[in-house]
Order: C-alpha cells, then structure tokens, then sequence
C-alpha cells in the first residue's frame, strides 16, 4: 500500500472497513506513528462523547414525552408502563399514572405573542389597573370559571401593573401584567384548557426575544413571558407557582 | 405496526437533543417536537423500515426548521452546570467536559455528523440518510470536526486518563 487516505483513516476508526482493507489500514498504522495517533486521538474523541453522553439514557423519560392522544391512550399506557419498567426507570411509582398529554406549545407562542402586543403599551397597557385589583381579578375569575389570584411579586420588583381579558385558542384568556422599577414588563398568561390535561413541570421555550416558562396545573395553562434572562424568569416563575399552590 | 415502537426510541432521541443542543430544556422540547410530529405523521413510515433513522430524520428537520427560526439557538442560554451528570472522577470529569466544549465550537451541521457516527453509532450510509447528504459529504464534514476538535484539544490525550500529578 502506497499510502491511506484521509477517508480510510476515518472509515477505520469507525468500523466501516473490514477484511483486507482494514488489514492494510492496520499494516500502514503500524509503520507510521503519526497516523496511527491521529487514529487514537479520533477514537478517544468517540469514546469520550459516548461517556459524556450516555447517562442521559439512564434518566426518567420525562411524562409529558410518553405523551399520546387522548384515543389511543390505553394501548400507549401498556406500552409506555411496559417500556418503563423493563428498563427499571421507575417513574411509575412517582405517581398515578396519567396519560400524558402534549403540553401545548402554542400556549407559550400564544403567550409571548400576548406579551409583546400589549407590554409596550404605555397608555392602555391593561383594561383595568391594578388600584381595582380586588374587581380585577373577580372580574377574570368570573370569565375563566374559577377562581384565580394575582401572584404577589413586589419581593422580586415586580409591582402589578393590571390586566386584561383575551380570547385564547381554548377560551377565555386572563392575561395579568407586571413591571419592575426600571419599566421591564413581564405578562402571566393564564388561559382555560380543554379536556383533562395533567399537571406539568415547567417549560421553557424561547420565542424570539421573548423568555417563556409555561406549566400546566388544574387544568389551566400558566405561561410567564418577558424579555429577560431564562434564570431571572425561572425565578418568578417559582414563586408565581408556590403562590398559585401554597 | 404500533406507534409504541417509538417510545422505546425516546431515551435515544433524547441523547442525541441534549448532545445537540447542550440544554436540557431546549433539548427536551426539540424531543417533544420531534415526537409530535413523528405521532402526526406515522402513516408515512415504512413498516419494516428503519424507524431509528426515520425519528433521527424528523429530529433533524425539525432541529434544521426551528435554529432558522432561532429557537434552539442556545448558545446565548448555556448554562454554567454541564448537560449531563457524568459519574467519572473529578479529572476525567474535567477532560470530558473539554470534549464537549471542543464538539459544541463545531458548527450545527459538523456536530450533527459528529454525534451520529461518535454516540449513535451510525453507518455513514445512515448518516447520509437521516441527514439527506451525499456519503462525501458526511466524511468532508467528519474529517473536518474531527481536525478542529483534535485542534482545540490541544492534540493531548483524551481517554485514557492523562497521567495524575
């Protein structure tokens, strides 16, 4: 062999040749030390990501992935309970098991899409301020057929700048806004979801320039947007939902 | 065939998201999305075809769809805390996490390789399908990667260990 290419080289790290040409590979590495590195150092860099990378295979499938239609829930369940505890994973005991449902992402969209219409506002950024808080929120609860709170936030800055009443995808929508003493604006998006959706952890989705976390808890759909880092959301994120379940 | 066959492909996509894109959050959605789309559209896969491939290929799409669209763009939202929970001693810990800082330099589409061939075990031939790019073009990619990684790393020894002071 006059000399290997730099295809054969890769090709041999990575098993794809066999019989004689890997056999001549073999031979020209012995012979010429600089290769046979190269050679070792790309192995090394294979192993090194599978090590890296492989526990995430050990962790829990998170539920809101073992998602399915409401349909074809029950053949899913089998399955997915089969799967989990073949594989020893345990999130079954977690819990009673619910079928999962996709949490809507379009909640996050419909969201930030709320955030950005409204929070430049600066005359009517709200249909009603927050010095009517008490008729504000009765007003929302009223229209949402339950019972909702404005978080508190005024330990993180953020004071309650009021809120208004959209129509979301799903339904009536209360959309409560707040701002910091710098007049950075953040927006709760909390909207009716039809159907039995279970309870979620948070998720983040990254709309643009606009941060949101959305979760999904007693059947309706939380979603806190704003222009800020995803840590400092995730913070207020927090305490809106303690709140929201004390 | 049942749609069950691709929750057993779940951990696995999983892997190659948080590979690709390094935040766990983003990379489960990028998984969620992936599966969402794979459940809609389960009638154009071929019973007896390879459904690893075929999910591997919606990930990419869908992965290829929403970077344009700036989603996934996470390089602004890397966290200090790395991906994944290696257990490995605290200098190997260290070595690996080099790795990872060399393979997340690499452009999207050098990674992409990268990771199909180094984690999924991909043929090449494979790679060339789930990525829809000609065979040259998964070893021009790969060979590139793998230069600029061995570049950034110093050309120092990976796995095993380098010798302990």
């Amino acid at each position: 062999m006059t000399s290997i290419t730099e295809t054969q080289l890769h090709a041999y790290v990575d098993g794809e040749l066999s019989g004689a040409v890997r056999a001549e590979v073999d031979a020209w590495l012995a012979s010429h030390p600089e290769d046979a590195e190269r050679a070792r150092a790309y192995a090394e860099q294979n192993a090194a990501l599978r090590r890296f990378y492989n526990p995430v295979l050990d962790e829990p499938v998170p539920p809101a992935l073992l998602a399915m239609r409401p349909r074809a829930w029950r053949r899913w369940a089998v399955a997915a309970s089969l799967f989990a505890c073949g594989l020893g994973l345990g999130w079954l005991a977690r819990g009673s098991f619910v079928a999962p449902q996709m949490v809507p992402l379009s909640l996050a969209r419909q969201a930030a899409t709320a955030h950005v219409v409204y929070s430049p506002e600066i005359r009517h950024p709200v249909e009603v301020t927050a010095d009517q808080e008490e008729h504000l929120v009765s007003w929302l609860s009223r229209r949402l057929g339950a019972p909702l709170k404005a978080p508190k936030l005024a330990p993180l800055g953020y004071e309650l700048v009021g809120g208004r009443l959209l129509s979301g995808t799903q339904g009536p929508v209360a959309h409560f806004m707040y701002q910091d003493a710098r007049g950075q604006r953040l927006t709760l998006y909390v909207s009716t979801q039809r159907g039995e959706l279970p309870d979620t952890a948070f998720r983040f989705s990254q709309e643009d320039r606009v941060s949101v976390f959305y979760w999904v808890d007693r059947n309706f759909g939380y979603a806190l947007s704003g222009e800020v880092k995803r840590d400092q959301l995730l913070r207020v994120a927090d305490v809106v939902y303690k709140q929201l379940n004390p | 065939m049942d749609r069950r066959l691709i929750i057993e492909h779940i951990p696995r996509l999983r892997r190659y998201a948080r590979a690709l894109v390094g935040d766990r959050y983003l990379a489960d959605d990028l998984v969620q999305d992936t599966l969402e789309r794979a459940w809609n559209k389960f009638y154009l896969w071929r019973p007896g075809s390879d459904l690893r491939a075929w999910l591997f290929t919606i990930m990419h799409n869908v992965f290829v769809n929403e970077t344009r669209r700036r989603r996934y763009e996470i390089e602004q939202l890397m966290e200090e805390v790395p991906p994944v929970a290696v257990r490995a001693t605290q200098s190997e810990q260290l070595e690996l996490r080099d790795v990872d800082r060399a393979l997340r330099a690499l452009p999207v589409e050098q990674r992409e390789v990268v990771l199909l061939v180094a984690v999924e075990q991909f043929s090449y031939e494979e790679v060339s399908g789930a990525l829809d790019i000609p065979i040259g073009t998964v070893m021009s990619r790969l060979s590139r990667a793998r230069t600029r990684m061995r570049q950034l790393l110093g050309g120092q020894t990976l796995v095993p260990l380098k010798a302990v002071k």
